[in-house]
């Protein structure tokens, strides 16, 4: 394991020298104290003092709004109705402190996008572009139930760099070599004493003690699917939600989108937007028919896709990483620990 | 690395109005770029999402054969935005088009087996390219007896009357044409609802048939038990399924029945597997 160490007062000068190979994202307090991941203007300094941001940093390579093509419908132009591929920005960029729990995230979301038949590219273009400068876990939030999903608070698991907050100084565990070369950029180069293992070990350890909640899921795996589809929980569960979608945007692994075209004065652009399986509107057809019409159904297609048809397609655990938010921002109070402890019973 | 979200552009070649009132037209499309043809590379039971930059995507079942060269057709169903658009569309217009996408027909499966196709109402565009792709030279020894059972509402709603005709004319290929219900005295097929003109003409199977069935839901659910008594495991009865879509790939997530996404991993899938998943469609 190669630890090297970087003192706080070399900090913010060597996040600087970075920036002449890398943009820098990172977590900022917004307006009504929410939290969220951008890009860090110059000077400015990730605030490390947030453990879950409100909106998670997915959108790093997955923005809520991105264009796909642009195009123009005016039939004088030879290149009417022909789509056109816009120059995006994929230069390297840092994303300084982003939580295990977030970085496991990507790993999770990476099977979606990046698979054997297609590619999506934005999103895969944008992920290669980044380095993970991880923050572990010190304190973590009260709804924190990531080390039930391998996820925990010093996870390294889709990591560059892994660093941990010893007070006056980070201990910085150095996972990959795009990490190692973030670290050189930015000039950190100080190895660490010999007893950083240790104390990176301890640390953990005190870290994982604080998080109290859990959940539990094998048995949802040897369960068949159709047997909790149909399990009458479903209704109580379901009864309190608004369907306001707020889980499925706040969450770092919810992927669904949709595309849409914007047109005006005959130039446009196609667009893909942040969608969520909430809404009526996700599933309905032209005629009408809607196969997921009633809110009961949303919520258990949420569910079991997270809990139960991920882990049976992959066979690599569920498709949540115990970072809280969706408990943490739910208006009405649905907990995924309770619904995955009624599943997994 | 390959957009699989870049259409391919297209001009329409050909429009042919296909069912008397007018809600059904087929449109040939030739490709602006001779190689892109080639991508395009597809079997029969695919689909393909039609582009019109400035309404949006619509997936639809390949009507042309992978026999026939030099074009792509669909027929296309006047119902939403998309479609609305592209019926107003002429001669010369250019699109794009996305793939092939999904699975087609199982067809080294069905390889020495004798093929029932049911269709029903403009559910007819897959198995029309399947129809043409069995009657090729090249093709109709690999495969067994061809049945076909075939309905519309009237005789003007059906599709590709001519081609219809056509192999009716034919011994190597077994019709049944039927109406629900016609004025026309000199009507000379069937009349009455597909199942039951499915009961009375098709072949019983002895695990030796695949059906293909593809109709509006109601044709299938009483399609369905027709089948059983005819002797059809539900592993040998075939559907393709429809949901709503948008990137056709697999990634955006809508178009899930459980586990399987009905563009990916479907939209062909056998009554045995359809039986595993919620029936979200």
């Amino acid at each position: 394991m190669r630890i090297l160490q970087i003192r706080k007062t070399d900090w913010a000068a060597g996040l600087e020298k970075s920036r002449k190979d890398h943009s820098l994202i990172g977590p900022v307090r917004e307006r009504n104290n929410t939290s969220k991941f951008r890009e860090l203007e110059v000077g400015e300094e990730p605030d490390f003092s947030i453990t879950t941001t409100t909106m998670s940093p997915k959108s790093v390579v997955f923005p809520q709004s991105e264009v796909m093509f642009t195009y123009t419908t005016d039939k004088a132009s030879p290149e009417c109705n022909i789509m056109k591929v816009p120059k995006n920005d994929y230069s390297p960029r840092a994303i300084i402190g982003i939580r295990p729990f977030d970085a496991a995230a990507m790993n999770i979301v990476k099977k979606n996008f990046d698979t054997p038949d297609y590619r999506d590219p934005y999103w895969c273009d944008a992920y290669e572009a980044c380095t993970f400068i991880g923050l572990a876990v010190t304190n973590p939030d009260s709804c924190d139930f990531s080390t039930s999903t391998n996820s925990g608070p010093f996870s390294t698991a889709g990591l560059d760099v892994l660093l941990v907050d010893t007070g006056d100084s980070f201990l910085a565990e150095v996972v990959t070599e795009k990490g190692a070369s973030w670290m050189r950029s930015a000039g950190f180069d100080t190895k660490a004493d010999h007893d950083a293992e240790e104390t990176i070990a301890t640390m953990r350890k005190e870290a994982e003690k604080k998080i109290t909640s859990t959940v539990e899921f094998d048995n949802i795996d040897k369960k068949e699917t159709l047997d909790l589809y149909n399990e009458n929980f479903w209704e109580s569960i379901s009864f309190p939600c608004l369907n306001c979608g707020t889980c499925t945007y706040v969450c770092p692994t919810c992927w669904c989108f949709d595309i849409q075209d914007e047109t005006a004065h005959k130039k446009g652009r196609r667009m893909k937007n942040w969608d969520s399986c909430m809404f009526p509107n996700f599933t309905i057809h032209t005629t009408g028919h809607n196969p997921r019409n009633t809110k009961l159904m949303r919520v258990r297609q949420r569910f079991m896709h997270k809990l139960k048809y991920h882990q049976s397609k992959y066979n690599q655990g569920i498709m949540c990483v115990g970072c809280g938010r969706c408990v943490t921002s739910c208006p009405v109070n649905i907990d995924i620990r309770e619904v995955c402890k009624q599943m997994n019973s | 690395m390959i957009n699989p979200y870049l259409p391919f552009p297209i001009r329409i070649e050909d429009i042919i109005v296909e069912s008397e009132d007018r809600s059904l037209k087929t449109f040939k499309f030739v490709f602006l770029n001779p190689e892109d043809e080639e991508k395009f590379s597809y079997k029969a039971g695919q689909f393909a999402e039609i582009s019109i930059p400035g309404q949006g995507e619509i997936p639809i079942g390949i009507a042309s054969s992978p026999v026939e060269k030099g074009f792509i057709a669909f027929t296309v169903n006047r119902a939403g935005k998309v479609t609305s658009h592209l019926h107003n569309m002429k001669v010369g217009d250019v699109l794009g088009v996305r793939g092939p996408l999904g699975n087609p027909y199982p067809w080294d499966t069905m390889k020495g087996k004798n093929l029932l196709f049911i269709g029903g109402g403009f559910a007819f565009t897959t198995l029309r390219s399947s129809v043409v792709y069995l009657l090729h030279p090249d093709n109709r020894d690999k495969y067994g007896t061809i049945d076909v059972v075939y309905g519309s509402r009237s005789p003007g709603m059906l599709l590709y009357l001519d081609e219809l005709q056509k192999w009716e004319a034919r011994d190597d290929i077994n019709m049944h044409i039927t109406v629900d219900g016609t004025d026309d005295p000199n009507w000379k097929y069937n009349v009455g609802f597909v199942p039951p003109i499915a009961e009375e003409k098709a072949p019983k199977s002895a695990g030796d048939t695949y059906a293909i069935v593809c109709g509006p839901p109601i044709m299938i659910k009483f399609t369905l038990p027709v089948l059983e008594k005819l002797g059809y495991d539900h592993d040998h009865i075939i559907l393709s399924l429809e949901n709503r879509m948008k990137c056709g790939i697999g990634m955006c997530g809508r178009c899930g029945i459980g586990e399987q996404l009905v563009c990916k991993d479907g939209p062909v899938f056998t009554l045995a597997e359809v039986n595993n998943t919620p029936k979200e469609f």
